[in-house]
């Protein structure tokens, strides 16, 4: 699902380079569910804003649902983050000025989906991670691990391949880490391929797969055991 | 542009940002209304210049004897010039681009003109037929003077309506006889000037009449001639062919400048329309530098509000939102501003005007040189466009702006 050959990845700072990525292969197949750890500054950021196509590398390829990603215009960009890719952030991310469904539906929109026919299936995922009662209500109105919850309905909406997650539970106490990790057990089980960015051990551990960074090269990988 | 969740979008930034938004609308508005105004108060300074055009053709030529003030072949300065019907038939015969002519003579002093046991004294005029072109004179009952009139030196008038309404009250003037200093004239037709009320004052007959019964033997006043559609050059050649004429007839210094004098109205008219012209330069000019000046403050507020919602727009690109669908976002808010306002200031504007116009009328007030301030549905239609471009040129720059963002540096959490 995820492949990534020899890639490279560095910044300017002033005259000198810095290197963020130093040549990552990477294999994840689909249905996985993966965590990446790493400490502040390992590139763990960086591999998920390219895996994300958020951020362009480079050397190497990485190929996504068999699809090289690789220079590609802003217009693709979009288009394939809209169809393969799902994000959920530490911060939640939600607009503001729309309510629960809209949010969950706004995937939808730049898919060119009705508004009817996008609002009946947003209010489905809704009810999926336990929130359906809440759809009228703003953002501003929901508790953290509500927000992530619609965070997390509003990535799965366009049912893509890889759901990306940075820090999702960085922001929850614990109990609501909980349940989020089990919503996104859930997804996994249901088929879903899950990419984790944390720097929490519990979280991790969560987790199928655990892979370590550390100044821009896996330094180790592990197979957890579910707890 | 009728989707409904950009509209929801744009009714929430500007209700978020009330204040920010009314400042902003107001500078274009502003700028509009004053843009509406001055071109309207130019159309009125225009129509009230056109009016005082309007009495008489703007293509007519005046040509009146004066003095000689230099000496010219031997002959003393201070002769007095005189125009007699030879003048008339040569100018009329041998200067070409000159459509319509007439001598006048001015019957000395005003006469006792009576009617029954009416009378009132008015000014009589002996002139050719052709003087209804110059004067833009229409009969508005019966008949203008003719040249059966003149060859066969009738006496017969041609009155205005100010002379028909105090001699004959109700009357049908038309085949009455009046008397004009002890002579019977026959009325055979009342004029309407265009001009205002002093030129429906007057009373013309046939000027071979007035040499005959005054005693101006073959002598004429003046000369009026107009010269077609005839540019400024051209009218300035056959005024100076009529002067080089005349010089010679009777010698006096082509140059001297009080010998006759000539009146062009196709020279002074030219001298207004460019004024005008320039007015209309100016005033576009001074509008669209105040509507820049409202474009410039709603794009200084967009791009704020594009650096307030980076994160927003950094979220949108995450979840496919095209560059295109950003700018789309950006740009109708901006035209959605800037026409609203600009709507409210040309309305305003309208309204000013439209009021201006109707206390004008209402009250009657003369103002010279000014009237019947009005906008013409093309300026009105040349507003809104100028508006629908100005929201584009506003938004285009916030717009590019926000759908640069970069959605990693949108996401970063802090």
């Amino acid at each position: 699902m995820i492949e990534l050959r020899e890639i490279r990845k560095s910044y300017d700072v002033g005259k000198q380079k810095l290197e963020v990525l130093k040549s990552i292969d990477l294999k994840i197949e689909a249905g996985e569910l993966v965590s990446i750890m790493g400490s502040s500054g390992s590139g763990k950021s960086t591999l998920l804003n390219i895996i994300g196509i958020l951020d362009n590398y480079d050397s190497g390829d990485f190929i996504l649902n068999d699809t090289l990603i690789k220079n590609l215009s802003e217009r693709k960009a979009a288009y394939y983050r809209n169809r393969f890719l799902g994000f959920v952030f530490q911060s939640f991310n939600l607009l503001s000025f729309k309510n629960a469904l809209e949010n969950v539906a706004l995937p939808l929109y730049y898919q060119k989906v009705r508004r009817k026919k996008r609002n009946i299936k947003a209010m489905e995922y809704l009810d999926m991670v336990g929130l359906k009662d809440w759809a009228e209500h703003m953002p501003g109105e929901l508790s953290g691990g509500q927000k992530q919850r619609i965070a997390i309905a509003r990535a799965l909406i366009a049912d893509p391949k890889v759901i990306l997650a940075d820090e999702p539970t960085g922001a929850l106490d614990s109990q609501t880490s909980f349940e989020v990790m089990e919503i996104f057990k859930e997804v996994n089980n249901a088929g879903k391929t899950i990419l984790i960015v944390t720097h929490e051990d519990d979280i991790a551990h969560k987790t199928d797969r655990i892979i370590k960074l550390r100044d821009g090269i896996i330094v180790d990988e592990e197979i957890a055991v579910a707890s | 542009m009728f989707d409904l969740d950009k509209w929801q979008e744009i009714y929430y930034t500007i209700k978020q940002n009330k204040l920010r938004t009314f400042l902003t609308a107001f500078s274009v508005s502003w700028g509009i209304f004053m843009l509406v105004l001055l071109l309207g108060a130019g159309r009125g300074l225009e129509n009230g210049v056109n009016e005082e055009f309007e009495e008489d053709a703007v293509n007519s030529i005046y040509v009146s004897p004066g003095r000689t003030s230099i000496p010219y072949k031997g002959m003393k300065q201070g002769r007095y010039i005189r125009l007699r019907n030879s003048d008339y038939d040569k100018t009329k015969s041998e200067i070409e681009g000159i459509d319509h002519i007439t001598g006048r003579y001015y019957c000395s002093g005003e006469f006792t003109v009576r009617y029954k046991d009416r009378y009132s004294s008015f000014s009589v005029i002996g002139v050719h037929p052709d003087h209804a072109f110059i004067e833009n004179q229409k009969a508005f009952q019966g008949r203008y003077l003719n040249h059966n009139d003149h060859e066969n030196r009738r006496k017969v008038v041609i009155m205005g309506t100010e002379v028909s309404k105090i001699l004959f009250k109700n009357e049908d003037p038309i085949d009455k006889w009046i008397h004009i200093g002890g002579i019977q004239y026959k009325v055979v037709g009342v004029y309407d000037d265009a001009g205002d009320g002093d030129e429906d004052r007057r009373i013309f007959i046939p000027i071979s009449t007035a040499q005959l019964a005054y005693n101006g033997s073959n002598y004429i006043h003046n000369m009026v001639f107009t010269v077609g559609d005839a540019s400024v050059k051209e009218s300035i050649e056959i005024v100076d062919k009529v002067k080089e004429d005349l010089s010679n007839r009777y010698k006096f210094d082509p140059t001297d400048s009080r010998a006759i004098f000539i009146w062009n109205n196709v020279e002074n008219y030219q001298r207004f329309v460019n004024l005008f012209n320039g007015i209309k330069i100016f005033i576009w000019i001074v509008g669209i530098g105040t509507i820049i000046a409202g474009i410039v403050g709603v794009s200084n507020i967009m791009l704020i509000v594009v650096k307030e919602r980076t994160r927003e727009i950094g979220v949108r690109k995450a979840l496919g939102a095209t560059p295109n669908s950003i700018i789309g976002l950006f740009l109708q808010e901006a035209i959605v501003i800037t026409g609203i306002a600009g709507y409210i200031g040309l309305l305003a504007g309208i309204g000013l005007i439209e009021f201006i116009n109707y206390s004008l009328l209402e009250f009657s007030v003369e103002a010279p040189y000014f009237r019947n301030p009005e906008i013409h549905l093309q300026t009105a239609i040349g507003a809104t466009l100028l508006l629908i471009f100005s929201g584009v040129i506003a938004g285009y720059i916030p717009a590019k702006k926000a759908s640069k963002v970069r959605p990693i540096e949108a996401l970063r959490d802090e």
